[in-house]
């Protein structure tokens, strides 16, 4: 049998699903930004997929796919930055110590 | 001569640039700040009085009119005018205004952004009564709740209530009544703009719009809850009492006597003049209420004890006579609604006045702790009298003309009505005298034997207010003949006049 | 100086006692005496123009009238003008109070001389009678509004004239709040009049009236007018603050709550006859209620100790007496001894002020005594007004008395008849008992009374003069003059009988003589009369307790509902409202905790919030 579209849907779904587990439930920053990282290849998987069966004419999909790429590892670059001026901060990379915003 | 020379403009703004120059005087000068509070309102008192002199009563309408068109997508101009109905609201605003000033001398803390918020407060009364566009009336009435705020929790007294609730609870019932204002606004403007096509925020071109009956009966519930709630309309009233007791004097004085009377213009100017068949379907609902205002406002001022309670409730009870005044629709009731609105204006400016007077120098308000004020403090007695007086429509005095137009008015259309509301005149006196004499009269008490009589800048409320009081009870002629001219212009246009006479006379002969 | 002037000009009568007072109050008032001065001046002009519109007004045999109105008040369906309505009526009532008003203030210089306040005294006095000449020259309701209530508030400042004594200030108060409840009445009145008829103008008025003759409508507003009377001229059951306004000075009493603001009650039913003739239901309302007043205060008079109580109480049922002859439709009878009235009780009353000056301000009866020989001229004066009050030939009230006894028993009213002679019994007996307990009595007086000076006992002397002779012309010595030009069409006007004349005198000299009987020779101990009806006698002591009754409806049910409705206000509508901002807080309070600063519960939000969306637009259909 050949793997379809709704196998990579479902793929991409179930791991857009761990990175939205990770991103609520872990309390240490940089899992959050792992988790980050995970549902955005999420996203990858289901723009290649889309490109694959939907599409496949044109490559709208994968270059869709290398800019999410690139913004990606920016974020990362801003994301680790951020994390390391909060731990010079507060001595911590516990999310729980930065509820800053409340009232 | 006066023709392309902005009279309006210069009185509007005056106060404003008051304030300008205030802000650019340092903080310690306390003296030039109130000259200069003192003479940008009395300009603006010149500049209304001689829109008064010179107002053309025989050619009647707007006058004064300036036009400078601002948004043009939303049919929204910089336009202001006076007829009959807003020149004596002007020169009521500006009476006070700068009898406010002097009510005030005496602050002592932050004396400078008293007087700005003080100015501001003036010019955003003033401009509702000078345009004659409605989003500039909604823009000013805004302007005038920021000042009023800052002005109680800043310089208010705490007594019954603390002085930061009574000013949250004024603004709140302001912005309540305006958030009703604002939906009538915004339907009227969509209403209007599908019915003509073109965006049009004139209130004069409005009126010429045939609305829909069921159109109109809604709106026009909206803008008398709104305006009702600006005017202390039974049950909406309960920021009154305590709004004038937090607040410092002069902010009761423009409160209660010009703030409010937004209230009665406008629905005399927006909800009857647009809205006439609505205002129709509404008014006895409105009759209703006002005699709520009367009689339930004199009563419980039968039982209060501070001061500034029982001129607050008595305030309420007056303007059940505006409400029924208006709700009659009828050309004699509405001009005599008008006046009252003039006249309880100066006489509830007066006698804050004096309360405030007093206040400031014996630190009490409450009726018990006084007695036999006359002895030491006869000018205030006698500025204390003119105002009671007044408030109980003794004839001669301002406020008669009033009362016994709107009663004339009324009872063509509210018979048992307005035989309830002449009752008030009876509770009226009964509150009125009682607490008078209990403070001015009785045997000399020794420990108010130091108490300073009115003097300086301190007379000058009693002087000018009380002699608008006397001036215009003795010849109301050619203040009354002014507000014919504009309300009979409304009547005429809006066909009331058509309506409320097959009314009438039907029951006659 | 041809008479057209005086009638022209009338309206200076008022307005110079009123710029009199706005000269005073404005400039003078630190000048006392000057002040004093210009009041008197003003008025005695303004007598002198009285006398010469009445010339004018009298000039002709049926009587001038002239009208005459400026715009007061102008909009389509409501006029009131500020005018003058000049005719032989007006024009008696120009002389009263003219007269009167001069003569009192006159005395006062004498009898406030030393008074701190002086200059307001003046001032009132001057508002007083400007305000009161208003309401005389009136020609149409609205300005007879305008100045009655104008007058109410000049008798509210001059009761509380010495506003230092706690009962002043209770007295003044009691009368301007009772006669707001007549006004109450009076003003609907004015309102149905312009409703139904479209104009206050008294001619206009009463053409418009032809048709309405005993129509439920026309007793319905003859009835609220005559609630103003009933208020100002103190009928029962309003009565109540005519008395206690006895607190003011005597000079005050003499003018304002006897000679003329009391009689504005009498005068409005005269100015309003043909609204109250067209109503016969009405008309006996009216004379039920004057007979009824007059024989109750003329029954609590009997008892009073205070000198100026008696003659309040006996001012109440002369007023009475006016008012009942008014119901019967003697309204010339009823303005003739309004004006006999106005002197002989103005005389009373200063020559009663003029003891309790001698006296130190004492005014009770039984400490006063065997004053005919230290004041001859007060106590001879006293005596001339006691007589001319009791109805004693040729004096004046014989005459107005007998018009009115005349007037009840020719219009059918046999009971008012036989009531208006008891009242003038005992009315005579009140009078000369007080006559005889201060001026022949054996107490001794405290002090060192005197007779007070000239300037007191001029007055005196002339309003003694004016009230012996007022009553001829009503009298048959003067052709009944008085009933020829003072009338009314739709008015009775009888002339006493001999019968009449007869049984009023012997019934005035009965009185007298059981008063010499029982005060003067103790023939009669009064003490004896007392324990045979004690019940009564403590009736009669206390007023028949209506002031205490009104004193319990006020507390209880006024005060008492007032109290009430601040606590609903404070705690209905006002709980209403700060539950409602309570409620708004409390839910903020609530929700803020949904706010907790953690950036992963606001993705957690996000993320439902994106489920439910996608939830909402799988089950309803993607839009587009």
């Amino acid at each position: 049998m050949m793997p379809g579209l709704s196998h990579y849907l479902l793929l991409a779904a179930g791991l857009f699903g761990i990175g939205v587990y990770g991103v609520l439930s872990r309390r240490n920053v940089i899992a959050v930004l792992m988790s980050v990282e995970l549902m955005l290849n999420a996203v990858n998987i289901n723009f290649i997929a889309a490109a694959k069966f939907v599409n496949h004419e044109q490559i709208v999909g994968q270059v869709f796919a290398l800019f999410v790429i690139v913004v990606a590892a920016a974020e990362v670059a801003v994301g680790l930055a951020l994390i390391i001026a909060m731990y010079r901060h507060k001595k911590s990379v516990n999310l729980n110590d930065f509820n800053l915003l409340k009232w | 001569m006066l023709s392309n020379f902005p009279v309006l403009s210069l009185a509007l703004f005056m106060p404003v640039i008051g304030a300008i120059i205030i802000i650019c005087l340092p903080k310690a000068e306390t003296r030039p700040i109130k000259y200069v509070a003192a003479v940008s309102t009395f300009i603006s008192l010149a500049l209304s009085i001689l829109v008064f002199i010179a107002y053309d009563r025989v050619q009647g309408g707007m006058q004064f009119i300036e036009h400078i068109p601002w948004i043009a997508d939303l049919g929204v101009s910089y336009a202001l005018g006076v007829d009959g109905i807003s020149i004596p609201l002007m020169l009521l605003t500006n009476l006070i205004g700068f009898s406010a000033v002097y009510a005030s001398w005496h602050v002592a803390d932050r004396v400078k952004e008293f007087f700005i918020l003080l100015l501001i407060l003036i010019s955003g009364v003033m401009g509702t009564f000078l345009t004659t566009d409605l989003f500039i009336f909604f823009l000013f009435y805004e302007v005038v709740v920021i000042p009023i705020y800052l002005l109680v929790i800043m310089w208010g007294s705490s007594k019954r209530v603390s002085k930061e609730y009574a000013g949250m609870k004024l603004t709140i019932y302001l912005l309540m009544g305006s958030a009703f204002l604002l939906t009538g606004l915004i339907a009227l403007f969509i209403k209007a703009y599908t019915l003509s096509g073109v965006p049009s925020m004139d209130i004069a071109t409005l009126s010429g719009l045939e609305f829909p009956l069921e159109f109109q009966i809604w709106v026009f519930a909206f803008m008398a809850l709104g305006f009702g709630t600006l005017l202390s309309m039974f049950p909406f009233h309960a920021w009154s009492p305590d709004g004038y007791a937090g607040a410092p004097t002069a902010v009761s004085m423009i409160h209660a006597g010009v703030l409010k009377k937004i209230g009665g213009y406008g629905l005399i100017r927006i909800g009857i003049y647009i809205l006439p068949l609505g205002a129709k379907f509404i008014a006895p609902v409105i009759a209703v209420l006002a005699i709520g205002n009367i009689v339930y406002a004199a009563m419980i001022c039968l039982s209060q004890k501070d001061l500034k309670y029982i001129v607050g409730y008595s305030s309420v009870s007056h303007m059940g006579y505006v409400l029924i005044g208006i709700a009659a629709l009828n050309l004699v009731s509405l001009n005599g609604a008008v006046i009252m609105m003039f006249a309880h204006g100066v006489m509830a400016a007066l006698f804050f006045a004096m309360i405030g007077n007093l206040y400031e120098k014996s630190h009490t308000r409450n009726v018990d702790d006084f007695g036999g004020l006359a002895h030491q403090m006869p000018r205030l007695a006698t500025g204390f009298m003119l105002a009671g007086l007044a408030s109980l429509g003794l004839p001669g005095l301002v406020n008669f003309v009033g009362e016994f137009t709107i009663f004339i008015g009324a009872f063509r259309n509210y018979r048992v009505l307005t035989i309830i509301a002449v009752l008030g005149i009876v509770l009226t006196a009964v509150y009125i005298l009682r607490t008078l004499g209990d403070v001015l009269f009785g045997p000399r008490r020794e420990e108010w034997d130091e108490l300073q009589d009115l003097r300086g800048p301190e007379l000058v409320p009693l002087i000018v207010l009380g002699s608008v009081i006397i001036l215009g009870g003795l010849y109301p002629l050619d203040i009354m003949n002014l507000i014919n001219g504009g309300v009979e212009q409304i009547v005429n246009q809006t066909g009331l006049h058509n309506i409320q006479a097959a009314l009438w006379t039907g029951g006659i002969f | 100086m041809s008479l057209k002037f005086f009638l022209e000009n009338a309206w200076l009568i008022a307005l110079l006692p009123f710029l009199s007072f706005a000269i005073i109050g404005l400039y003078l008032h630190r000048w006392p005496k000057i002040s004093a001065c210009l009041s008197i001046v003003s008025i005695g002009i303004s007598l002198v123009l009285a006398l010469g519109t009445a010339f004018a007004v009298f000039a002709t045999k049926e009587g001038v009238v002239y009208e005459a109105a400026m715009r007061w008040l102008d909009m389509p369906g409501l006029r009131v003008d500020m005018g003058m309505l000049l005719d032989p009526l007006a024009a008696v009532m120009l002389i009263v109070v003219t007269l009167v008003a001069l003569l009192v203030q006159v005395y006062s210089l004498g009898y406030m001389h030393d008074d701190p306040g002086l200059a307001s005294y003046y001032a009132y006095q001057s508002l007083f009678a400007a305000s009161m000449l208003g309401l005389v020259l009136a020609n149409n309701f609205g300005q007879l509004y305008i100045f009655w209530e104008l007058v109410g508030v000049c008798s509210y400042f001059l009761i509380g004239f010495w506003f230092g004594r706690d009962s002043a200030k209770e007295a003044a108060k009691k009368a301007f709040i009772t006669n707001r409840v007549g006004d109450f009445a009076f003003l609907l009145g004015i309102l149905f009049l312009q409703l139904l008829f479209g104009s206050l103008n008294y001619g206009s008025l009463a053409t418009a009236l032809e048709g309405f003759n005993n129509s439920a409508v026309l007793l319905i507003v003859a009835l609220l007018l005559f609630g103003g009377s009933i208020g100002k001229s103190a009928q029962f059951p309003l009565h109540v603050w005519l008395p206690d306004a006895m607190e003011g000075p005597t000079p005050v009493s003499a003018l304002i709550h006897a000679a003329t603001m009391v009689a504005a009650g009498v005068y409005l039913i005269a100015r309003a006859f043909f609204i109250f003739s067209a109503s016969p239901e009405a008309m006996l309302v009216i004379a039920v209620v004057g007979g009824f007043t007059a024989l109750f205060a003329a029954s609590i008079a009997l008892v009073q100790n205070d000198i100026k109580r008696i003659l309040a109480y006996s001012t109440l049922s002369q007023l009475g007496y006016m008012i009942m002859a008014m119901g019967t439709g003697a309204m010339s009878a009823s303005i003739f001894h309004l004006m006999t009235h106005a002197f002989f009780k103005s005389l009373l009353f200063l020559a009663a002020g003029s003891v309790i000056h001698a006296l130190a301000n004492e005014q009770d009866i039984f400490k006063m005594g065997n004053l005919y020989h230290k004041m001859p001229v007060t106590a001879g004066t006293f005596i001339v007004g006691a007589l001319a009050l009791s109805g004693i030939p040729p004096l004046s009230g014989f005459w107005s008395k007998d018009e009115i006894l005349a007037g009840t028993l020719s219009s059918g009213h046999i009971f008012l008849y036989v009531l208006g002679l008891l009242v003038a019994f005992m009315t005579a007996f009140y009078m000369f008992r007080l006559v005889f307990v201060v001026f022949f009595g054996s107490n001794e007086a405290q002090g060192h009374p005197h007779e007070s000076p000239w300037i007191m006992t001029t007055p005196l002397a002339i309003l003694a003069g004016v009230s012996v002779v007022a009553g001829f012309p009503g009298s048959p010595l003067m052709h009944y003059a008085f009933g020829h030009y003072v009338n009314s069409p739709a008015a009775l006007h009888v002339v006493p009988g001999a019968l009449t004349m007869i049984i009023s005198t012997l019934l005035a000299l009965s009185g007298i003589g059981l008063a010499w009987a029982m005060y003067q020779q103790k023939l009669l101990e009064p003490r004896l009369l007392v324990d045979k009806v004690p019940q009564f006698y403590k009736l009669l002591i206390n007023k028949y307790y209506i002031d205490e009754i009104y004193a319990w409806i006020v507390a209880r049910a006024v005060d008492a509902t007032a109290a009430w409705l601040f606590w609903v206000d404070i705690n209905i509508v006002n709980r209403l409202v700060n539950n409602i901002a309570f409620f708004t807080g409390r839910s903020g309070e609530t929700l803020r905790y949904t706010e907790d600063g953690q950036v992963q519960s606001y993705a957690l939000y996000m993320f439902g919030g994106i489920i439910v969306i996608l939830a909402a637009a799988l089950y309803l259909g993607l839009p587009g």
